[in-house]
């Protein structure tokens, strides 16, 4: 792919060297080519050739809005008007939404070409995109491997060159995961800072919108462009984007070396593959070199952040997705032939069936530790631990401006590995559940590839509402990873 | 029954008046076609998030300072979760621990204690009786703002319990936050009702009753509840905790299917819907914008106009018949040769209890039949002297749908009377000097008389002279010493 | 911790959600390690922790109370799986 980023290609538009056409055939054509990745859950070839053509028009006559020929895929959980959403759930087969998710209005209005969405685990529950109504899906590195997940369409999507940029969610590492698993940039905003309106809820106060791309400075025009403030979401924050900078100028970079990087030793410890642990040694090296300071920096609670997420996050999911019977809309059971049915037999059958196991295994457990005498002991307790981790958090930030951190603790999980052992999957989000708990954002970037040709990502993490500076030492790290 | 104490706790329920719904913007108004005011929010569609209506903080803090009650400065929105398929998200926003208003109270009479009011948004409508295979479902009430009063078992009879809704209504009507209409559902109750042995025992099992949708079945229910409790501790039986429903046509309670009573309702504060806020300056602003009550106004009508407690109730009933009174007593104020407050405020109270509240109750639809201001020139034409009370009730009736002052009507259709004692004084010299046997009867001692005089009096004015100020005339003469 | 097969069974209920004898013992195996594994947090005294619903500060946050257009009715009953004019129908309910 010759403009595997937006940015290359804006550049290449600009100078008239291809066309949004082009460039949407081209990424159709590879769609079809990587069919048996199983990546897209639909495509909207039409769509994206008619609106390329509408904006080739208006790049001749300076019309074009600022991100026209940007092909973006968007995750199957987010809500696009007349297109089908699908959370890859049975539950939600034949749905089709009647709005637009906020973030994918404000994309589409500065110019993005939506080519079609992206499969992903069930309603987002899941670290492999095996729990998919569709299958599996392929990681493109090396096929015998899942993508992570949940985002890990998206995240093989743009791997694959199947479009510039894709939309995913992350509520508890959904977007770093498989960004890292599949070797690309991804972006788990501030929660907050893009409106979760049009969002399939799984956990409401941990769900973040964010983008999955190949260059950093992907990364940051998606989030200028669909960031901010959204009458219909009460939890997006009247915090004002910063600019992003255009292009990640060299000033940019030097601002990155001029920063202080912690590494929390709680997220080196046993467990880690060495190859893993190795790389974001030797790059912390070459950002010490550039003139960063890096210190060690404790983050006590880590430990618990995956109890803590997994209560909160499955209470939280159990009580979102009770909206899905089958009455209103989704899966509906065929009648049994009798013509009166017990309410709760109507709900138990649709719900049973429509769900998949880690679904209905989330909804068991969240539903356990809301019921009547457990709440204290649970979801309280979790509340305020959730406090104790952002106090880990807030105390860093006081000492340093971005957190290094690993991903993942596995350099890959292959197919199949970890479907019947729902704990060991849990605790392989251990580096990514505390940011969603505490709230804070994430940008993972590649910096380099395991002898499988696995990818190795490595995790910044920055204060809330300071994605610039993780975008600004990202971007220095990839050039560091690179020399 | 006399060796019981019956002990009620009610539960009721307000809709709001507001434009849009509790927590989306679209209609919340009353009777359109079914599924006409739903938007995704409403539907409980995936992707969709809630955002309360500011109104709908306003109307609970009005209803929160009306009652005495403490107004939080924070309180909580959660979620109380149960599946009904008219409730499409699986779970209804309400408050739980923190809710808007706590401790305040209704007197009746006797002071009732609330044990809080708080905000929740209401559920659609299941049509069951419209296909005898099917369930309807109409949404359109769906998120329709409601607040729910909480009384602690502070009543003692199925009257009592009749009385404070009735309280309840007017005081939601007086604060045009709803039109408490409790046939179309806009006020609703559940009573808790049980029965002791003694004042000071500890209170016995209580049974939930539901479904009374108007003053009389609330009364009706409980005396059958009461009835039915009593029944069952005299032959020695225990009442089951157990939700009953009153049955309107056979006139009974019955019990619920015990099967869906078990309620763990998992309440958990929403993770969508940030506090509520309500600072010392909102409240003290909506203080201000408060109307005078029904128990303020009633005293002031006793104490300061020197009314009859019977007609500052009728009068007090409701806000927008008090507010009339009040201009029409103001006008009246304002005419010259006006008496004293007292006896003007009974003068237009008089005319407001008579005249207009039977106008009203004929056509309640056309509001009020004649302006405060000429309601005033009436009772001014009527406390001077120059009408009678039969005359009183002919010229409303003209003022009605006859343009003009009550005196300009009055002399077009000769309703005056002559009460001027210029007038008055020769025709009862004549009528004295041409009866003079009767005279004679009159002063040796047949007082009764006097009727006849009065009646050659009158005649001479062909009946239009003031009977009162004649008797006062011909009482004087007569009394004199004779000539 | 040990989740019973009739605890499952009380959630799956609360959760209208039904399962085979063999996934009921499947899932309170589950369960019970999962549950267990979050007791961890009892290592921890957060006697004086609030507990945090939100990430983030924001309190009051209101919308105007102001009707928008919306979708219609075509539009809200084109999803159902069944509807009657312009009503959702479900199955006949049994209270």
């Amino acid at each position: 792919m010759r403009w595997a980023t937006f940015g290359s290609t804006r550049a290449a538009l600009a100078r008239g060297e291809t066309t949004c056409e082009a460039v949407t055939t081209t990424f159709l054509r590879a769609i079809a080519r990587k069919r048996h990745l199983n990546i897209y859950t639909y495509v909207d070839a039409e769509g994206a050739l008619r609106t390329a053509r509408e904006q080739d028009r208006q790049l001749a006559t300076g019309e074009a809005p600022p991100l026209a020929g940007l092909v973006l895929a968007v995750k199957d959980v987010l809500c696009i008007r007349n297109w089908p959403v699908t959370c890859a759930s049975r539950m939600l087969d034949g749905f089709n939404a009647v709005y637009d998710a906020t973030a994918v209005a404000r994309l589409r209005r500065q110019g993005a070409i939506l080519i079609g969405r992206t499969n992903c685990d069930e309603f987002a529950m899941g670290s492999s995109n095996e729990n998919s109504c569709y299958g599996p899906v392929l990681n493109p590195r090396n096929e015998i491997y899942a993508p992570g997940g949940s985002s890990g369409g998206s995240a093989a999507a743009v791997a694959a060159g199947l479009c510039h940029a894709a939309l995913g969610t992350d509520t508890g590492g959904s977007i770093r995961q498989p960004a890292a698993l599949c070797g690309v940039v991804g972006l788990k905003p501030t929660y907050g800072r893009v409106s979760r309106y049009g969002l399939v809820a799984f956990a409401s106060s941990f769900d973040c919108i964010g983008p999955l791309t190949n260059s950093v400075e992907d990364a940051a025009l998606i989030l200028a462009a669909m960031a901010g403030v959204d009458e219909r979401d009460a939890t997006s924050a009247p915090v004002p984007v910063a600019p992003e900078p255009v292009g990640l100028t060299d000033a940019a970079r030097c601002a990155g070396a001029a920063l202080r990087v912690g590494v929390p030793k709680e997220f080196f410890g046993e467990g880690l593959d060495s190859t893993i642990r190795c790389s974001i040694e030797a790059i912390l090296h070459r950002l010490r070199a550039a003139g960063a300071v890096v210190k060690d920096v404790a983050m006590p609670h880590t430990r618990y952040g995956i109890a803590t997420y997994y209560i909160l996050a499955t209470a939280e999911a159990s009580s979102n997705l009770g909206r899905y019977d089958g009455l209103r809309y989704g899966y509906r059971p065929a009648p049994d032939g009798r013509k009166r049915i017990d309410l709760h037999a109507l709900y138990a059958q649709a719900r049973s069936e429509g769900f998949g196991k880690e679904v209905k295994r989330r909804i068991m457990l969240g539903t356990y530790v809301l019921s009547s005498g457990y709440y204290d002991a649970y979801y309280a307790k979790a509340q305020r631990v959730r406090a104790l981790i952002r106090e880990d958090f807030d105390k860093a930030f006081q000492e340093v401006d971005a957190l290094v951190t690993p991903v993942t603790p596995v350099p890959g999980i292959k197919l199949g590995s970890m479907i019947n052992s729902p704990l060991k999957m849990y605790l392989s989000d251990i580096y990514t559940v505390t940011a969603n708990l505490a709230g804070v954002p994430g940008l993972v970037i590649p910096i380099g590839a395991h002898a499988s040709g696995l990818p190795i990502g490595l995790q910044l993490l920055g204060r809330p509402f300071d994605e610039t500076h993780l975008f600004r030492l990202g971007e220095l790290m990839m050039q560091l990873a690179k020399d | 029954m006399a060796s019981y104490e019956t002990v009620i706790g009610l539960e009721v329920h307000c809709q709001l008046q507001t434009h849009s719904k509790a927590f989306s913007p679209d209609s919340a108004a009353f009777g359109a076609r079914p599924n006409h005011h739903v938007d995704p929010v409403s539907l409980g569609h995936p992707g969709t998030l809630p955002v309360l209506n500011r109104r709908v903080v306003d109307f609970a803090v009005r209803l929160g300072l009306a009652t005495h009650s403490r107004i939080a400065p924070r309180s909580v929105l959660a979620r109380k979760h149960y599946f009904y398929p008219d409730l499409p998200k699986g779970y209804q926003i309400s408050q739980f621990e923190d809710p808007i208003c706590t401790g305040g109270y209704v007197d009746i009479g006797r002071r009732i204690r609330l044990t809080r009011i708080h905000i929740e948004e209401d559920a659609g409508k299941s049509l069951h009786d419209q296909d005898p295979e099917s369930t309807l479902l109409d949404l359109n009430r769906c998120g329709v703002p409601l607040l729910e009063i909480v009384t602690e078992p502070d009543l003692r009879s199925a009257r009592e319990a009749s009385l404070f809704l009735q309280k309840v209504r007017q005081l939601v009507r007086y604060l045009g936050i709803s039109d408490g209409n409790m046939e179309e559902g806009s006020l609703r109750c559940d009573a808790n009702v049980s029965i002791r042995k003694a004042s000071r025992a500890p209170l016995g099992v209580k049974t939930e009753i539901k479904n009374m949708n108007s003053f009389r079945h609330v009364e009706r229910a409980i005396e059958y509840e009461v009835a039915r409790q009593v029944c069952v501790a005299k032959a020695g039986g225990t009442t089951r905790e157990q939700t009953m429903l009153w049955d309107p046509i056979r006139q009974e309670t019955r019990p619920m299917r015990s099967k869906e009573q078990a309620h763990d309702y998992r309440y958990f504060p929403d993770p969508d819907l940030p506090p509520i806020v309500v600072t010392p300056e909102a409240c003290a602003a909506i203080k201000a914008t408060l109307p005078e009550l029904p128990d303020a106004r009633h005293t002031r009508y006793v104490t300061d106009l020197g009314l009859p407690a019977y007609d500052a109730g009728v009068l007090t009933d409701e806000r927008p018949l008090a507010d009339y009174f009040e201009a029409v007593l103001a006008a009246l104020l304002a005419l010259d040769g006006a008496p004293g407050v007292h006896a003007c405020a009974k003068a237009a109270s008089n005319l407001v209890m008579g005249d207009v509240l039977r106008a009203l109750k004929a056509n309640p639809s056309a509001g009020f039949p004649v302006s405060a201001q000429r309601l005033a020139s009436l009772a001014h034409l009527r406390m001077s002297g120059a009408i009678s009370s039969s005359g009183v009730q002919e010229l409303f009736m003209l003022m009605m749908t006859q343009k003009g002052t009550a005196k300009e009507i009055a002399m077009r259709h000769n309703l005056l009377q002559v009460s001027d004692d210029a007038a008055l004084i020769p025709v009862v010299a004549q009528v004295l000097a041409a009866n003079p046997m009767q005279v004679e009867q009159y002063r040796s001692g047949k007082k009764s008389i006097i009727g006849f005089f009065i009646g050659q009096v009158m005649h001479g004015f062909e009946g239009s002279a003031d009977p009162k100020r004649v008797r006062v005339l011909l009482s004087k003469a007569l009394d004199s010493p004779a000539p | 911790m040990t989740v019973s097969v009739e605890q499952v069974r009380y959630i799956a209920r609360l959760a209208r959600l039904a399962f085979s004898p063999e996934e009921e013992r499947e899932l309170a195996e589950e369960m019970s390690a999962i549950l267990g594994y979050m007791q961890t947090l009892d290592e921890l005294d957060t006697s004086d922790v609030m507990p945090m619903t939100h990430v983030l500060d924001l309190a009051g946050v209101v919308r105007e109370d102001v009707v928008q257009p919306s979708i219609t009715a075509e539009e809200a009953l084109r999803n159902a799986p069944d509807s009657c004019g312009d009503y959702f129908r479900v199955p006949k309910v049994i209270d």
